[in-house]
């Protein structure tokens, strides 16, 4: 017990290791897989996502134009966004705040959206 | 004396996880312990038949939270056998980086667990403090904390700006720093000693006996480590195994606290070796055959079996874990330990019940 006396007493002088979240939050790194967002102007529904989701946690409906993601069943592993030829998905570095409800995220966007080509 | 039998887990404070024995008791002394296993089975395997063999790289990192990224090693390995793929260099050290930030933080939250397991609660936050050290590493270079998604088959999907790697090695100075300070107190504390050495005592050829694996083959004299197969880029860096001698519950946990800053010497080593060249190489077509993969976890040797027939679902996937591999030393150190020993004696084999039930 003695031996850890000198940490217990140096910790007296330090900051806190820890932190009042939700009151502070710490600056997210960059490059964090967070929360996931479909840029749906740029989405043409092509399916891409959702076949290679390994939670298949994306369904698309090309017909009705309509992405829908299950951010509780994903895993965050960017993979959808790695791939998407739109390049429409991207990752913001903030993971999603708790709800008490689960939610699933519809999104819909017109349908015959084509790939902009970058000037 | 009248036989008592006490139920150990599967919900306990001291254990992380489901593991439940029943432990048969006269006076205060074990004389006979049962596992009981099966709590958090998954069917983890089967889903090789359903997801295709590159989307089982995501499944198989969550066969076990903490050593995940060595998990998705092995299975990219594995594949990467099968269809005869030569991963960059860079890829394999970079692989070699996160698989041993892996480690670190595995042995840092099994350290702090230990301390926990014999009340030694400000040495297990102090541990853990530590340990958040290495998932920011984790969190800011491969962009997830714990289960980094950083392998992909034919390479690795993040690469290491020069920055980074220059901001790695300041920051694990300052966790070796931080370790070694906290290492008279895990080592050479009395309170400590008492409550350790001596306890659960596996000689090198019960060890060897038991087929036992990893750190705690390892404290009882058997020089025995995967990664002097040299996988990865282990075959490029000085690497010799943590051996102790004692085989008791306090050689264990002085073998993984080495190793926790062999991975940092190991880190160091991989970042100064690193060359530079593409980190991923292109797929193309499907697996045909079978392959055998061993890794080391930090649990100990991790045993993929991969048979794939050349359709996009794997025949068949199977993983032996370590901890399976560990559970009968526990079962043989049991029987004479006193009852307040037993959270030591669990904690001391480092039981990851989930990767053993996957
Ligand atoms: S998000 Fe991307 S991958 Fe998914 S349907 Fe839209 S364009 Fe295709
Ligand atoms: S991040 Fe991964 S799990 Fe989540 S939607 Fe994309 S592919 Fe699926």
């Amino acid at each position: 017990m003695f031996k850890m006396t000198p940490n217990v007493l140096r910790n007296l002088f330090f900051p806190k290791a820890t932190r009042r979240y939700p009151l502070e939050v710490r600056a997210p790194f960059e490059n964090v897989r967070g929360a996931l967002m479909n840029d749906i102007e740029k989405c043409t529904f092509c399916s891409a996502c959702a076949l290679k989701c390994p939670s298949q946690c994306i369904a698309v409906d090309k017909k009705a134009a309509t992405w829908s993601y299950d951010p509780f069943a994903c895993v965050f592993c960017g993979i959808c966004v790695e791939i998407c030829p739109a390049e429409s998905l991207h990752q913001k570095p903030e993971y999603r705040l708790p709800v008490a409800q689960r939610e699933s995220i519809l999104l819909k966007g017109e349908p015959g959206q084509k790939i902009e080509k970058s000037s | 004396m009248l036989k008592t039998v006490i139920p150990f887990g599967p919900q306990h404070p001291v254990l992380p996880e489901p593991l439940h024995l029943k432990l048969t008791v006269e006076d205060e002394v074990i004389t006979e312990a049962i596992p009981a296993l099966g709590f958090v089975h998954r069917g983890l395997e089967m889903l090789a038949n359903i997801r295709d063999f590159k989307q089982m790289t995501q499944v198989v990192e969550r066969v076990c939270g903490i050593c995940s990224m060595i998990h998705a090693m092995c299975y990219c390995q594995g594949i990467e056998a099968i269809m005869g793929i030569e991963v960059p260099r860079r890829a394999t050290f970079l692989r070699t980086i996160w698989s041993e930030l892996n480690r670190m933080h595995s042995h840092l939250l099994w350290l702090g667990l230990f301390a926990d397991s014999f009340g030694f609660e400000s040495l297990f936050m102090q541990l853990w403090k530590i340990r958040e050290k290495v998932l920011d590493l984790n969190e800011a270079t491969a962009g997830n904390r714990i289960i980094v998604s950083v392998n992909v088959i034919g390479g690795v999907r993040r690469d290491l700006a020069p920055e980074q790697i220059s901001w790695m090695l300041a920051e694990l100075a300052e966790v070796e720093q931080e370790i070694n300070r906290l290492g008279s107190t895990l080592l050479t504390d009395y309170t400590v000693k008492k409550r350790t050495a001596g306890k659960g005592v596996i000689t090198k050829d019960k060890a060897f006996e038991l087929g036992l694996a990893g750190p705690t083959l390892r404290a009882s004299g058997v020089c025995q480590d995967m990664r002097m197969l040299g996988y990865a880029a282990f075959d490029q860096l000085d690497f010799e195994p943590v051996v102790e001698t004692g085989g008791d519950c306090y050689a264990r946990s002085k073998v993984r606290f080495r190793e926790v800053l062999q991975s940092i010497d190991l880190i160091r080593q991989a970042l100064s070796r690193i060359d530079q060249s593409e980190i991923r190489t292109k797929v193309k077509g499907r697996p045909q055959g079978e392959t055998v993969c061993r890794v080391e976890q930090p649990r100990g040797e991790l045993f993929y079996y991969i048979k794939a027939d050349g359709t996009k679902n794997l025949e068949r996937l199977r993983i032996r874990t370590p901890t399976f591999a560990n559970i009968p030393a526990l079962l043989s150190i049991l029987p004479g330990m006193w009852l307040s020993d037993v959270p030591v004696a669990v904690l001391s084999i480092d039981p990851c019940i989930s990767c053993t039930e996957r």
